[in-house]
């Protein structure tokens, strides 16, 4: 009898690959091990949404409990994969049991950067979230250290609820690693204009008496603080294993790794993108979804390289900031629209050619920047600046 | 509570109770319908909960945004004048007994 697959991680990425072979019609047995209790859920919501109190646990499952079964998935929750036994064909659970493969998936995700600081929260799954939501209602006065996407979730989810909160980041600019310096200005604006402190080029030195104790000496009382500074990718399953780790597991342009029966996707993986000059290791949903039917494709025997336009979302407040594209190596940028407006793209240019979208409440301009970045279709820079100028492509 | 029919591509019809104030969509997800794959959680981000209403039901239905309307121009299969993302169409008493149809395919 066949072993079928084995997907080790109850993300999306996880949950995305088993119910992909099954809807590319794959019969053979596939076998889920998470090492949460709960059924795969989604996790953007957790900082939005869910701590504000408009979904709650069920709404956020990817798919009822009962579909796994429906499905045949077998799921095995609240399980940690110790080795994969690569010889063998088989991965060996904690509690000693040995599960066979022909082929395994390894969407091992990410976590959490961690600071040397007592009782600081972070946000990653869904037990901290709701240790977060718990914490978030005694709360007055909230400090948030990390100015990135998850942090100023956290920190617009936490100010719409009525709390004070600081942000404090230790770069001069916001979400400095992924969008334009634009951006950065417009989110710290919007931020600042709905009551929330924002501290550039500031780092927390300690946790004291309730207190973050800048490096200046300064004090910010947090009833809660959150830490949001970036996240570390699973490798280890992989690298006792003695498949390549560089900062994520090392997956070819089909998503295999060096041993052909071994697959990594989502955020665990490291790959070669079409749409940048060297390997890549993404962070996202889309990321973790187009990787997942990627492989479930190429296991039941329909694959193809793995050529997604990456995109990425942050909502903020009534913001919505949504990226297209990969903006490394850029060397010229331009501005569509007026950022006053609250409406407004910027567009990256790599050698003459658009290589990445940053757009606030502009969906439109999103949407027609991956369909240029993915056809190729030319756009100068010129024309992308020019609002009379339509970037739909048909 | 209100009565959602989702009428798959190949014909299969499933009549479902959605809570007022759920999405079509979170109807159709939570109830592990196939054809609907909403991979964004009902953000509006990824036109793959589309679905076509039956013309009936259309004028109940709110004006399609922004966001929605350029969605709607990268679905998967062709986009007509009665494509709507569910996860957009919000359940109220007035849509009881709402029809739509799944495309063949999201993605």
């Amino acid at each position: 009898m066949p072993d079928g697959v084995v997907i080790v991680g109850g993300g999306q990425a996880g949950f995305q690959a088993a119910a992909s072979l099954r809807a590319e019609g794959y019969q053979e047995p596939i076998t889920l091990i998470g090492d949460e209790p709960h059924p795969p859920y989604q996790r953007p919501p957790l900082s939005k949404a869910f701590v504000l109190g408009k979904q709650n646990q069920d709404q956020i499952l990817l798919r009822p409990e009962t579909y796994y079964r429906d499905h045949q998935i077998r799921w095995i929750p609240g399980e940690r994969t110790m080795a994969i036994e690569t010889c063998e064909h088989r991965v060996r659970l904690r509690g000693g049991a040995a599960i066979p493969y022909d082929s395994l998936v390894l969407a091992l995700g990410a976590r959490n950067r961690t600071l040397p600081l007592p009782g600081v929260a972070y946000l990653r799954t869904l037990a901290e979230a709701i240790e977060i939501k718990q914490r978030l209602e005694q709360a007055n006065d909230v400090v948030i250290i990390g100015g990135g996407f998850i942090g100023l979730e956290i920190a617009a989810s936490a100010r719409t609820l009525g709390k004070s909160v600081t942000v404090v980041e230790v770069l001069p600019r916001l979400m400095a690693r992924v969008v334009a310096p634009v951006v950065s200005d417009f989110f710290y604006r919007a931020h600042v204009s709905r009551g929330v402190e924002v501290l550039l080029n500031t780092r927390v030195r300690e946790i004291r008496g309730g207190d973050a104790v800048l490096e200046d000496g300064s004090r910010r009382h947090g009833d809660l603080v959150v830490v949001g500074v970036g996240i570390v990718p699973n490798t280890e399953l992989a690298a006792e294993a003695g498949l390549p780790v560089a900062n994520g597991i090392c997956v070819d342009e089909w998503l295999r790794t060096a041993d052909e029966r071994i697959y990594a996707i989502g955020d665990c993986a490291v790959y070669p993108s079409a749409y940048a000059r060297s390997r890549v290791r993404l962070e996202s949903v889309q990321n973790a979804v187009d990787q997942a039917v990627a492989v479930a494709k190429a296991i039941a025997g329909k694959g193809a390289p793995y050529r997604a336009v990456p995109w990425f979302w942050s909502d903020q407040f009534d913001l919505r900031l949504q990226m297209a594209g990969l903006p490394a190596g850029h060397d010229q940028m331009v501005v569509r629209g007026e950022p006053e407006s609250g409406k407004f793209s910027v567009f990256y240019f790599r050698q003459g050619r658009l290589c990445a979208v940053d757009s606030v409440n502009r969906p439109a301009d999103h949407l027609a920047a991956r369909k240029l970045i993915a056809s190729g279709a030319p756009v100068n820079p010129q024309q992308a600046a020019d609002e009379s100028f339509s970037l739909k492509i048909s | 509570m209100p009565k959602i029919n989702y009428i798959s591509h190949q014909g299969d019809h499933y009549e479902i109770d959605v809570p007022v104030g759920e999405s079509v969509m979170e109807g159709a997800v939570r109830n592990g319908i196939d054809g609907i794959v909403a991979e964004c959680g009902g953000s509006c981000l990824c036109a793959t909960c589309h679905v076509y209403v039956d013309e009936k039901f259309l004028a109940l239905l709110p004006p399609i945004d922004e966001a929605q309307d350029a969605m709607l121009d990268s679905t998967a299969c062709e986009r007509r004048s009665n494509s709507r993302l569910s996860c957009q169409i919000q359940v109220r008493p007035e849509l009881d007994g709402l029809i739509v149809r799944m495309p063949e395919y999201q993605k």
